[in-house]
This record gives structure tokens, C-alpha cells and sequence, in this order.
């Protein structure tokens, strides 16, 4: 159970990065910390003592298998996880091209 | 198992904690690499390959991008501003942290311990994967057959970003 | 990241490794069902061939423009037949989307499985372009902007 708790004090971090950094590539950075924990706990509920990696044998039968369906989860989270950072990183090198800063109570503040 | 995944998330914490307060942006994007390729170390150890394949050609790719973006502005971080919001951020956080803390403890008594988890939804999948798909490849078998919405939603959230980032980034008509 | 490339030592070994792991990502796409890997895991790969090959090579060496057309019109292209081929399966097999409906050789052998080998070529060819077209845009936008 230490372990449950040790990903969600991962997911913790991640979300006083969010709320207190005031740099948006700290931002993006700690967005990127919360999804690798939630990545973590899926794949730890999923797991069999004694299983094999889900590659079935066809000789051997009754051979236990770790779960596949939180692996199938996760493994889509992780590409749009990728669509998600790109995305941002777009916004932040925009945004520091028209304003010079990656503040983003200066970007708040100026209009147009 | 549960003390080396233990020993690695305790590393991992540690590069979070440390990326956060990093005065240097190209430090604090190195040290996400640290909890990206823990993460790695950790899929091995809990025996999925195909995730551990994904997640280090992915996380590389992140990030060499985010060092183009930190390399190509500045590198500095801002200053610490000590006024009454970010007194108010902080107190507001612990707050709001130690309440999804004692949630969390609450909905984690119903899980089982680490290890023994019984297969209630994917039985069908596992038992009857190789006749009804013919891969035995099941995550593969899960992903392309059972579950073929998902990867199209998949497919097209990557194909709709990189629109989106192709949009974003185009300098015609700006002078 | 510099306009011009980089020194004669990385320029040659480049040129030696981008092809081995292109080739590498592509015969993790075609094992798709037969051992870990699959679509995702070798379109990544590929793209991240034709990245080494930027990175190396600088952006000056090349015309990036052309490259951001083409890669563009490959993912699409890509997308348009992973559909495709999921609507045929509305005309054979028992009107269910997505179903598998071509013959399903023995477990094991690299021509089985049905349909799953075809998802799993086009849905690699489509991550490939879209992770490529992402790079290449941050790269054009540097670029330009600073002229």
C-alpha cells in the first residue's frame, strides 16, 4: 500500500507546481509529472505476482498473464500525453515571441 | 517488488521536487527526465514491454523539443515574489492537498495489495484472445480488436494536435 | 538548436545509423502481434530516424518547407485509410465497425491475425507524420523568426 501512497505524494507535486509556479514552461513541466504518476498507478493495480508479460504462449496452458487492459490504457494516455506537451510548447514559444517574458501574470496584464 | 518500486518513486520524487525549484529552465527540463525515465525502469520491472518501448521514444522526443523551446529563449528563471497571492497560493494548496490525502486513504482500502489482483474484466479478454483475434500479441489483440474506438480516438487526437501546432506556428501576414 | 550542422564525425555516423533504425522501427511495426511493439511504438521510432537526421544535418542543408508538405499529406493520407479500411468491414463480416474480418492464419506465423497487421502499418505510417510535422514546425518557425 506505501506504494499508492508514494504516487499520489508523485501526483502531489505535480499539482503544487500548477498551482504556485508562476513560469509556463514549470507549468507544462509539472503537467507532465501528473500524468506519469497517473501512468504509475494504473499499471501497479494491473500486476500479478508470478505473471508473465501478456505474450501468450501457445504450448504451455494455464500460464497466468499480468493483466493487458491497463497496459492498453495507459499506452494510449501516453501518446496523447505527447499531443498535450507539443501543443503547449507551441502556445509558449508564441507567447514569448510577442510578449519577451514566459511570466504569465505579465501576460495577463498587457492587452493586445 | 514493492520495495524497489518503492526505492525508484522515492528517486523520482526527489527530481520532481527538484525540477520545481530549479533557478536554471534547462536544469528544470533535465531533471523531468529523471521522473520520465524512472518511469521507464519502473514499466520493466512490472513486466509490460510495450509501454516501456513507448514511453522512451516519447519521453526523448519530449524532451528535445522542450530543450529547442528553453535554448531558443531565455534560460532564466523569475524571481521569487513573496506578496500576499502567493502566501495565499501556498496556504490554499496545503489545505486543498490535505484533504485529497485523507479521500485518497479512505478509496485505497477497497484495492487489493500489490500483486494480487483478480482478473474481473479483462477474464474474457485473456481466455479468448488468441482464437477470436489470432494475435498473440494481447495487448495488441485488446487495443486493435476489442478496443478499436480507442485507438481511432487515439489516432486522431495525435493527427488534430499536430494540425493544431501547424497552425499555430505560421508566419504569413505577420510583419 | 544552429543553422548549420554539426562536425564531420556526426554528419558520417548519422548517415550510418539512420537507416539501421528506421529499418529497426519498421520491423517492430510488422511484429505488431507477434512480440511487444506495435503501431505506436515503431512510428515513433521512425520519426525519431528523420529527427537524428535534422539534428545532424542543421536546418540549412535542407528545404523545410517541402518536408513539412510532404510529411503533412503522408499522415493524412495515413488516417484516410485506417478508416477506410475499418468501414469495409461494414460490407463483409456481420455489420459490426471495426471488425476483424480478413482469415486469421495460425497463432505464430507473421501472416495471421486478420486485419490487425494492416491497423498496425498504417496507424505507424500516421504517427510517424505527425510527430514529424511537429517537429518540423517548431523548426520553421525558428527559422523565420529570426531573420
Amino acid at each position: 500500500m506505501i506504494v499508492y501512497i508514494l504516487c499520489f505524494v508523485l501526483f502531489l507535486v505535480g499539482l503544487y507546481g500548477i498551482i504556485t509556479r508562476r513560469n509556463l514552461i514549470k507549468i507544462a513541466i509539472s503537467l507532465s509529472i501528473m500524468e506519469f504518476s497517473i501512468f504509475l498507478i494504473l499499471v501497479l493495480i494491473g500486476y500479478i505476482e508470478n505473471g508473465l508479460a501478456p505474450i501468450v504462449d501457445t504450448e504451455i496452458s494455464g500460464q497466468l498473464y499480468v493483466d493487458p487492459l491497463p497496459q492498453a490504457m495507459v499506452l494510449t494516455a501516453i501518446v496523447i500525453g505527447l499531443a498535450t506537451t507539443a501543443m503547449l510548447m507551441a502556445i509558449a514559444i508564441r507567447l514569448y515571441r510577442k510578449y519577451k517574458t514566459f511570466d504569465i501574470r505579465e501576460i495577463k496584464n498587457l492587452r493586445g | 517488488m514493492e520495495l524497489t518500486i518503492s526505492i525508484i518513486l522515492g528517486f523520482m520524487i526527489i527530481g520532481a521536487i527538484y525540477a520545481l525549484h530549479a533557478k536554471d529552465l534547462l536544469s528544470a527540463v533535465i531533471a523531468m527526465g529523471i521522473v520520465g525515465y524512472g518511469l521507464v525502469i519502473c514499466f520493466l520491472l512490472l513486466k509490460a514491454p510495450d509501454l516501456a518501448i513507448v514511453q522512451i521514444v516519447v519521453e526523448t522526443i519530449t524532451l528535445v523539443i522542450m530543450v529547442a523551446v528553453v535554448l531558443d529563449s531565455t534560460r532564466k528563471e523569475l524571481e521569487i515574489i513573496f506578496d500576499r497571492r502567493a502566501l495565499l497560493n501556498r496556504i490554499a494548496s496545503f489545505l486543498i492537498f490535505a484533504g485529497l490525502f485523507y479521500f485518497f486513504l479512505i478509496a485505497i482500502e477497497s484495492l487489493d495489495p500489490l500483486g494480487e489482483h483478480t482478473l474481473r474484466m479483462a477474464e474474457p479478454y485473456v481466455n479468448g484472445a488468441v482464437e477470436h483475434t489470432g494475435s498473440i500479441n494481447l495487448v495488441t489483440g485488446v487495443l486493435f480488436d476489442f478496443r478499436a474506438y480507442d485507438t481511432l480516438g487515439e489516432a486522431v487526437i495525435l493527427y488534430t494536435a499536430a494540425l493544431g501546432v501547424l497552425t499555430l506556428l505560421r508566419m504569413k501576414g505577420e510583419k | 538548436m544552429s543553422m548549420e550542422g554539426m562536425s564531420t564525425i556526426v554528419k558520417k555516423v548519422t548517415q550510418l545509423m539512420a537507416g539501421l533504425i528506421f529499418m529497426y522501427g519498421f520491423y517492430i511495426i510488422l511484429h505488431g502481434h507477434l512480440t511487444p511493439g506495435g503501431g505506436f511504438a515503431g512510428g515513433a521510432i521512425i520519426a525519431g530516424a528523420f529527427i537524428l537526421l535534422i539534428l545532424a544535418f542543421g536546418s540549412s542543408a535542407l528545404k523545410l518547407k517541402n518536408e513539412v508538405g510532404g510529411s503533412s499529406n503522408t499522415e493524412s493520407l495515413a488516417i484516410l485509410v485506417v478508416v477506410i479500411l475499418a468501414l469495409l468491414a461494414l460490407m463483409f463480416g456481420t455489420k459490426i465497425f471495426f471488425f476483424n474480418y480478413l482469415p486469421k492464419g495460425e497463432a505464430g506465423e507473421l501472416l495471421s491475425a486478420g486485419v490487425i497487421p494492416l491497423y498496425n502499418i498504417f496507424i505507424g505510417i500516421e504517427v510517424a507524420g505527425a510527430i514529424l510535422t511537429i517537429f518540423l514546425a517548431l523548426i520553421i518557425f525558428k527559422e523565420e523568426s529570426s531573420k
